[in-house]
């Protein structure tokens, strides 16, 4: 089985039409916003596109587009798919799959040019711009593993949030005291672990509400960390708070493929193991006994039981599984991406990555590609406000969200968790 | 197929413990329970119940709603652990502490809710707690498809395995289940309420599959509280009332007999009713549609009237329209269209404010979600329609003397067993619930009654209260529609029955239209197909016409779930 496409079949042999207009509407406004944008307020110059890093094997020449022509292209197409949105709609047919995507790419390429092509350096690298979409994905892409393995088997993971925090604080904490960035890590999978323990003891056998549970651990851990942070770490950062960093690993050959050896072949240890991550969690929940089980439990956690497999226990163990994962992707933030510990440092990722998992449907891979985009979004904006370019850093501050918020509410349609997510199972 | 079952069943025919047809190396298992008490806080749900399962029989649990039969079998498969008692296989105790022992032990069972997971293809859900695996935990459902495959084969299942569960008819999910119990080398198989969900015919091709799984030398235990169908298909019959055994009976002894036995005091077979004296067609439905949320119609063109006096029944299995058809005249569906005329005045479109003050009683088929509000008191529930209205309101303000005193005289009324109309009627028994509704929607003076499932998980007494009531409102002239599931409800009261399938009426026919003609068109053929079938011998007509046996539908909550229409 692969992913789980929700098809709501029922018995009745006809399909009526239930019209929805969401969708053309959500591409006419962001049509007319790439009109008024990229067609009539072009800035009139090149926008130049370096897509060779330094180590590839082949250079390729840099690509300069014209912004006006590229502008105007990039606004009738959306306009072309936001009417064809509306016909297909008023003709009661749902929109190709395709759709949504190519409207993203071409939204983006648009406003790639506009935005490069008004800045003052209108000169950027794609190959860096991709790259750093990715790295900026890595905590995300743990943290969605973290709530896809903890909500497969029916426990919602407010917590990630917390996770990635407590990950971090022990990551910068361990690695200082130690010297090595491998116990760093290591702690940082223990404190996820110590975070969802919590989470799994009071939801799975204390029944309380694990939204709330969820909630509360957040800000526990916010407090706990931000009270260490000024009362320890920030007296004596010495030797509290100054982890090594992770040396970058340059795999051989693959790392000098033109564009995307640079993306994707020099990570830390960290992004590697997340490319593993999700390939084993994807592999063990789809192909394996072990995920058919824990998929059962969270489908139908009574069926699961009459057939001899002990939910709780189950819950219990993917849960601390997750916290495990979310702990090992805190350690990121400190050992990868800034060489210190710093209050509430992970910044509402943990939030972006639930919406991260609830895009990709709870499954593994579109969890990734979905925490992509997100990490994409990030990166644009840090990679934007370097460019200087004429929109106010508040707005692109607020990118990210932007995005999560119309990728949630708006693309992903009917999306179908897990049937016991959030029910607490008592026996008998 | 039906004579086939017959000469199987017959008593004469019975294999005893040294004539089954199992082969020589195949082990042979007796299941005996002694003296199993289970208590739940203070009430006692099976006291001191003994129970042998001989190889190769089928033994039937027979009980009302409530008796204990589920919990005794829940028991058995480890679900629960009994407060006294133990379980014996092949004359050795055992002790299951969950349902893994339970299936070790050559045991296995179809629960009365299926225990399969909806997004699962078959291969996986009976794949799943006994898995084929490769190295390393890979799993390998090629073996488990085989596995299929090859029971299906020999029991003329076909079961595809890799259909997804959810779209698969409730009688075919049942085969899965049984599948699920015979690749664990079930020897005794327990079914829980099997026939509650199935049409006739699939009841039919049930019985047909259990005939063949006794002869492969699988025992069965029959739970089940329909005396027609425990009739037709049992070795030996145990009585179970309010958690004890009360007797045990051979299929051959008659149905007045094990009636009496299962409800405990003898129960009049047939309701007293007076013949039917329609008057003006005053409930007309004309071309009506539904389209539900998800795009599905629901109910696609159906047309019918109903006239004072008379009582329409629409049957029909679970799940194919007859709750939107409901919810559609009382105003509770949105994409409606079509005509729904009550005394030449149009109800599609009205809020359902407006379509109670037009006169609409309506007990739907789920009291305890939508008939009542559970920690409301009695009186209050009584009002629920009426709460802002003289003579129980002035103003901003109920009146809650007069609210009492009318709680008062229906509790007397209906005959509600309560300690007193404060009670929240959360508490009360699922009959008593039952007549809250009905007093409270009988209170007004009604133009139309619509009642749904009116006797779902009622005990016999409670049954005979609300039919009575129902024949007492059609004599009092009100146009009558009630849905139910079960034939033998719909014979008791229907003056006409209309059956539902799919969404579209297969035809609208008298109410003492046989068994058979009703089971065709539920299963989708038309009124005038369905009655120029050639009429085969019937395994269930040999307890003869509609009696009490099982006026009650079978299971006490929404079996619908499993009908996936929602």
């Amino acid at each position: 089985m692969s992913a789980p496409v929700t098809s709501p079949q029922g018995q009745a042999p006809e399909l009526d039409t239930v019209r929805d207009w969401k969708n053309p509407i959500i591409y006419a406004i962001f049509a007319v916003v790439g009109l008024v944008g990229f067609a009539f307020n072009a800035p009139g110059t090149t926008a130049t596109f370096d897509i060779s890093a330094g180590r590839d094997a082949v250079q390729l020449a840099p690509v300069v587009v014209p912004t006006v022509p590229v502008g105007w292209a990039c606004a009738l197409i959306l306009i072309a798919i936001a009417v064809f949105s509306f016909l297909q709609t008023q003709a009661g047919r749902k929109d190709p799959r395709w759709m949504p995507i190519a409207y993203a790419i071409v939204f983006v390429v648009g406003f790639l040019v506009w935005v490069v092509g008004g800045a003052n350096k209108t000169d950027v690298s794609l190959v860096g711009l991709l790259a750093g979409s990715v790295t900026m994905a890595v905590p995300l892409i743990f943290g969605s593993l973290s709530g896809v393995l903890s909500e497969r088997v029916g426990v919602i993971n407010i917590a990630i949030e917390g996770q990635l925090l407590a990950g971090a604080f022990a990551a910068a904490v361990a690695a200082s005291i130690s010297g090595n960035v491998y116990v760093g890590m290591l702690a940082a999978a223990i404190a996820g672990v110590l975070v969802s323990v919590v989470l799994a003891v009071f939801s799975i056998k204390y029944l309380v509400n694990q939204i709330i549970v969820g909630v509360v651990l957040n800000v526990l851990v916010s407090g706990l960390t931000g009270f260490l942070f000024s009362t320890v770490l920030s007296r004596d950062s010495a030797t509290w708070n100054s982890p090594p960093s992770l040396p970058v690993i340059q795999i051989p050959v693959l790392e000098h493929i033109p564009i995307l050896g640079g993306i994707l072949f020099r990570q830390t240890i960290v992004g590697y193991l997340m490319y593993a991550a999700v390939i084993i969690t994807y592999i063990g929940l789809f192909h394996t006994k072990w995920g058919l089980r824990v998929r059962s439990v969270g489908e139908h956690p009574k069926a699961a039981d009459t057939l001899g497999i002990k939910v709780n226990f189950t819950r219990a163990h993917n849960v601390m599984l997750g916290g495990a994962v979310a702990g090992l992707g805190g350690s990121f933030f400190t050992l990868v991406s800034v060489s210190q510990f710093t209050k509430d440092m992970t910044a509402g990722q943990g939030y972006i990555a639930l919406a991260a998992m609830i895009f990709g449907r709870w499954n593994p891979i579109w969890a990734f590609f979905a925490a992509l985009l997100f990490g994409f979004a990030t990166n644009l904006r840090f990679v934007l406000s370097i460019l200087g370019t004429p929109v106010p850093g508040e707005f692109l501050a607020m990118l990210p969200y932007v995005v999560t918020i119309v990728a949630v509410a708006g693309l992903v349609g009917r999306s179908r968790p897990p049937a016991a997510n959030g029910t607490p199972y008592i026996k008998g | 197929m039906g004579r086939r079952v017959l000469s199987v069943l017959e008593p004469d025919h019975r294999s005893g413990p040294g004539l089954t047809r199992r082969t020589d190396w195949f082990p042979v298992l007796k299941l005996e329970l002694e003296g199993i008490t289970k208590r739940f806080g203070s009430l006692l749900a099976n006291d001191h119940i003994d129970l042998v399962v001989e190889p190769g029989e089928i033994h039937s649990l027979l009980g009302e709603n409530g008796a204990g039969k589920s919990t005794l079998m829940n028991v058995l498969y480890g679900l629960y652990n009994p407060t006294e008692g133990r379980i014996l296989v092949d004359g050795k105790p055992v002790n299951f502490k969950g349902p893994g022992d339970a299936m070790d032990a050559g045991i296995g069972m179809v629960h009365q809710h299926f225990m399969l997971i909806p997004v699962f293809t078959v291969a996986e859900n009976v794949a799943l707690g006994n898995e084929a695996t490769h190295a390393g935990g890979m799993l390998n459902l090629e073996e488990t498809r085989r596995k299929i495959r090859e029971i299906s084969d020999k029991y003329g299942f076909h079961v595809d395995p890799d259909a997804l569960v959810e779209d698969l008819p409730v009688g075919v999910q049942q085969r899965v289940e049984i599948i699920k119990a015979l690749v664990r080398d079930a020897e005794v198989l327990i079914l829980d309420e099997p026939t509650a969900v199935l049409t006739p015919q699939e009841t039919d091709e049930l019985i047909d599959i259990m005939a063949q799984l006794k002869a492969n030398g699988t025992s069965i235990v029959f739970i089940s509280h329909k005396l027609r169908e425990v009739k037709a298909v049992s070795d030996l019959i145990t009585v179970i009332r309010r958690g004890k055994v009360v007797g045990t009976a051979e299929p051959s002894a008659s149905t007045a007999e094990l009636a009496s036995l299962m409800v405990g005091r003898a129960v009049s077979l047939t309701l007293d009713k007076e013949d039917a004296t329609p008057g003006e067609k005053t409930f007309q439905v004309t071309d009506l549609k539904v389209t539900a949320a998800n795009g599905h119609r629901v109910v696609d063109g159906v047309s019918f009237d109903v006239a004072r006096g008379e009582v329409l029944a629409v049957a029909g299995v679970q799940g194919n329209g007859q709750t939107e058809l409901t919810e559609a005249v009382l105003g509770l569906q949105d994409h409606v269209s079509g005509s729904i005329k009550l005394e030449g005045r149009e109800l599609v479109g009205r809020s359902i404010k407006q379509v109670l003050a037009a006169g609409v009683g309506f007990v739907p088929e789920d009291r305890t979600v939508d008939g009542l509000v559970g920690p409301f008191t009695i009186a209050e529930n009584m009002v629920l329609d009426m709460y802002d209205r003289p003579p129980y309101a002035k103003g901003l303000g109920m009146k809650p003397k007069v609210i009492a005193d009318h709680a008062r005289q229906k509790v007397e009324e209906f005959d509600v067993r309560t300690s007193g109309i404060e009670s929240a009627v959360g508490t009360l028994s699922g009959g008593n619930q039952q007549k809250v509704v009905l007093a409270r929607e009988l209170s007004r003076s009604l133009k139309l009654f619509i009642a749904s499932q009116p006797t779902r998980g009622l005990d016999v007494g409670s049954i005979e209260f609300v039919h009575k009531r129902i024949i007492t409102e059609r004599d009092n002239g009100t146009p009558v529609m009630i849905v139910s599931t079960e034939l033998d409800e719909v014979a008791e009261i229907a003056d006409r029955v209309a059956v539902m399938y799919q969404g579209t009426l297969m035809g609208i026919v008298p109410g003492d239209t046989s068994r058979d003609v009703l089971g065709l068109m539920m299963a989708g053929m038309s009124a005038e197909d369905a009655k120029a079938q050639p009429r085969t011998e019937h395994p269930m007509e040999t307890g003869g016409p509609a009696g009490i046996d099982d006026r009650h539908d079978g299971p006490d909550d929404e079996s619908g779930e499993r009908g996936g229409d929602k």
